[in-house]
């Protein structure tokens, strides 16, 4: 057997996964979002433009999608980057494993039992309660996109604190020494050699959060309580409930483009940022 | 271990004193790093930390260098006592063993660090000036927009020099520089500094564990063990009169006989060593009658002939050195001991050859008599 074969051979499963499972959906969905509704659900081939046209009508969910998914990435990261300093750097090494597993232990628990806890915290016997104890009467949390928000972060804090933490992790301490040693305070050593250094973990970081948050949909549905919606809230509905195969393929065909281009886009300035370094690529 | 007596001037001669190490020591939990360290340094002089790993060297040029507090006594930097002082605040630079050079900057950005973080700011072209002219020091010219990582582990030590000497820092310390550089490069370093150190009259503290870049390179060397320090000279007093067995195997080898003192007469004293034979020699230190000692008798001091004068030995191994060769000799009680013989003094009936049998003689004031530690 040839090298070329084995590579082949090897590569095989999960190619075949990938058409399967990845190819060949979203070539059934691209081809749906041009043809028309069936009058009892499902698809009737054509080629129209309509159900693009008619996208505007779900422009709350591209516009809550779009403002909640890069809220929620900048919040999770301003939140994971000092834990993540801290089990990095400051830690006492023999603590840290154990801090570790404690950022994993969350997901061992299913998102959905999680977001219920949350349903209670948030809801009017929650938090809201225990502010009317302190005088603080009518906070309402619970459906709000403020309630959105604190789901998607506790959800993935530990997407974002992993990558970083490898990245502070690999950091020769030596550096830092080093630019102390050459006359500049903490803060400086920081912005000018930790924060630099830890980008390529910003970027994974960042990355996972944001593709997976573009797609969120338990969240919102649970925290959100049909008042903020995501475009993944969206699609549920129309293909679930009113069956709209037709426009419901259109709307996800759009947030595929929507992702593909603010990837790239995000993945040239991140490239463009660690230029002179070459492991600053990511994924 | 007890030093006795004689460690060597901890202050440098005639010279304005620079920094200072006032009964300085280290804990870290358990460990004694660094126990009871006094010592002046000279302003441009080039001192050394010599000893093995462990020996407290490192924990030394932390402490100058700002990176460790000692847990007692004072550092001081031009007669000030600064041990609360924070390295970015120290008017100290270092040269890392592995060099730490910042990896997402360009040799320039790199050289340029330190003067980037004066305030009030430095004027740009003013920096980029001091940048080219550090480079041109470390004979780097136009390297300025290289990566770091694509430079050779020779050039990379240039650039953490002049990263360090654009500073003109009050000491510029090296943490054992030359470590990770093949040999051949090690010595052209060893003159570069050297050379570099005369140039710009900056005080240097080198540590190492290596006794050849010590001896080549100090002004005066400080050697360590077990965190303390064993003697203080320069590499020539540290050769000659060492004053104990681990000094004098530390520094250069030597042919050691351990005995006790039987007789002191006036500059000379009688050992009669452990294998029964008496031996005299000349004392370094202050030594008494039946102290345990050794004696020392440095390879190049011994004289090997033909004539029936002195100890009868055999040879047993003979390495050519060039303008030296090694014997290895056995004598019936003193044992084995190494022979040093320069070239020219070579007999004429042809050089010694293993199996023959000579007679090795010192004169009595090269074997000197340390103490047995």
């Amino acid at each position: 057997m040839t090298q070329r074969t084995r590579n082949w051979l090897l590569l095989a499963p999960a190619g075949t996964w990938f058409l399967v499972m990845l190819i060949i959906p979203l070539t059934v969905v691209l081809i749906f979002s041009f043809g028309e509704r069936a009058p009892a659900g499902g698809v009737v081939p054509a080629f129209t433009l309509e159900q693009y046209a008619n996208l505007p009508a779900r422009w709350a969910a591209f516009k809550n999608t779009m403002t909640l998914a890069p809220i929620g990435t900048l919040s999770a990261l301003v939140i994971a980057y000092p834990l993540a300093y801290f089990l990095a750097v400051k830690v006492d090494p023999k603590w840290r494993t154990i801090l570790l597993v404690l950022v994993i232990v969350p997901f061992w628990t299913s998102i959905l039992i999680r977001s219920y806890a949350w349903i209670f915290l948030l809801g009017g016997r929650g938090i809201p309660a225990l502010l009317g104890w302190f005088g603080i009467e009518g906070v309402r949390l619970i459906n709000t996109p403020f309630a959105v928000l604190v789901g998607i972060i506790y959800g993935y804090l530990p997407l974002m604190v992993f990558p970083i933490y490898v990245s502070l992790d690999k950091l020769d301490k030596k550096l830092l020494e080093a630019s102390s040693d050459l006359g500049a305070k903490p803060w400086r050593t920081f912005l000018q050699i930790t924060l630099p250094l830890s980008i390529p973990g910003i970027a994974t970081g960042c990355m996972l959060v944001f593709i997976l948050l573009m797609g969120e949909y338990l969240i919102p549905a649970m925290l959100g309580g049909g008042k903020v919606f995501f475009v993944g809230n969206a699609l549920v509905d129309l293909f679930l409930q009113s069956r709209n195969w037709a426009y419901g393929s259109a709307v996800a065909v759009t947030l595929v483009v929507v992702m593909l281009v603010t990837v790239t886009i995000y993945m040239r300035l991140i490239n463009r940022l660690g230029a002179n370094r070459d492991d600053v690529s990511i994924m | 271990m007890e030093i006795r007596g004689y460690i060597g001037d901890a202050s440098p001669v005639n010279n304005m004193v620079i920094a200072e190490l006032r009964g300085v020591s280290k804990r870290f939990g358990d460990v004694l790093a660094a126990s009871d360290l006094n010592l002046s340094i000279a302003e441009g002089e080039f001192l050394s930390f010599l000893g093995p790993s462990g020996c407290g060297k490192t924990t030394a040029l932390r402490i100058l260098a700002g990176f460790e507090v000692p847990t007692e006594g004072e550092v001081l930097l031009d007669g000030e006592v600064v041990n609360d002082l924070d390295a970015h605040h120290r008017p100290v630079n270092m040269v890392f063993q592995q060099y730490a050079l910042f990896p997402h900057m360009t040799v320039a950005q790199n050289i340029g660090y330190g003067l980037r973080q004066r305030r009030p700011r430095l004027p740009k072209a003013q920096i980029a000036e001091k940048v080219s002219k550090a480079l041109d020091v470390v004979q780097l010219s136009g390297f300025d927009d290289r990566k770091v990582w694509e430079m050779s582990g020779g050039q990379q030590q240039r650039v953490a020099l002049a990263r360090a000497i654009i500073n003109e820092p009050k000491l510029l310390l090296l943490d054992e520089p030359m470590a990770a550089l093949d040999r051949k490069l090690r010595k052209e370093m060893q003159i570069e500094l050297q050379n570099l150190q005369r140039q710009l009259g900056i005080t240097f503290v080198l540590v190492t564990h290596d006794q050849e870049e010590a001896l080549s390179m100090s002004d005066r060397i400080c050697v360590m063990k077990d965190g303390r320090i064993v003697q203080i000279g320069s590499p020539q007093e540290l050769y000659d009169q060492p004053n104990s067995r681990y000094v004098a195997g530390f520094v250069g080898t030597s042919n050691f006989f351990d005995g006790k003192v039987t007789e002191q007469s006036g500059a000379l004293i009688s050992v009669l060593l452990s294998n029964g034979l008496s031996m005299q020699g000349k004392p370094v230190g202050k030594v008494e009658t039946d102290q345990e000692v050794c004696i020392s008798v440095r390879p190049e001091q011994i004289n090997l002939s033909r004539n029936t004068d002195g100890l009868s030995v055999i040879v047993q191994n003979r390495i050519f050195l060039g303008e030296h060769t090694e014997y290895l000799v056995r004598h019936e009680t003193l044992g084995e001991f190494l022979v040093l013989s320069p070239r020219q003094s070579e007999p004429d009936n042809g050089p010694f050859k293993a199996g023959d049998t000579l007679f090795a003689s010192w004169e009595a004031s090269a074997a000197l008599v340390l103490d047995n530690t």
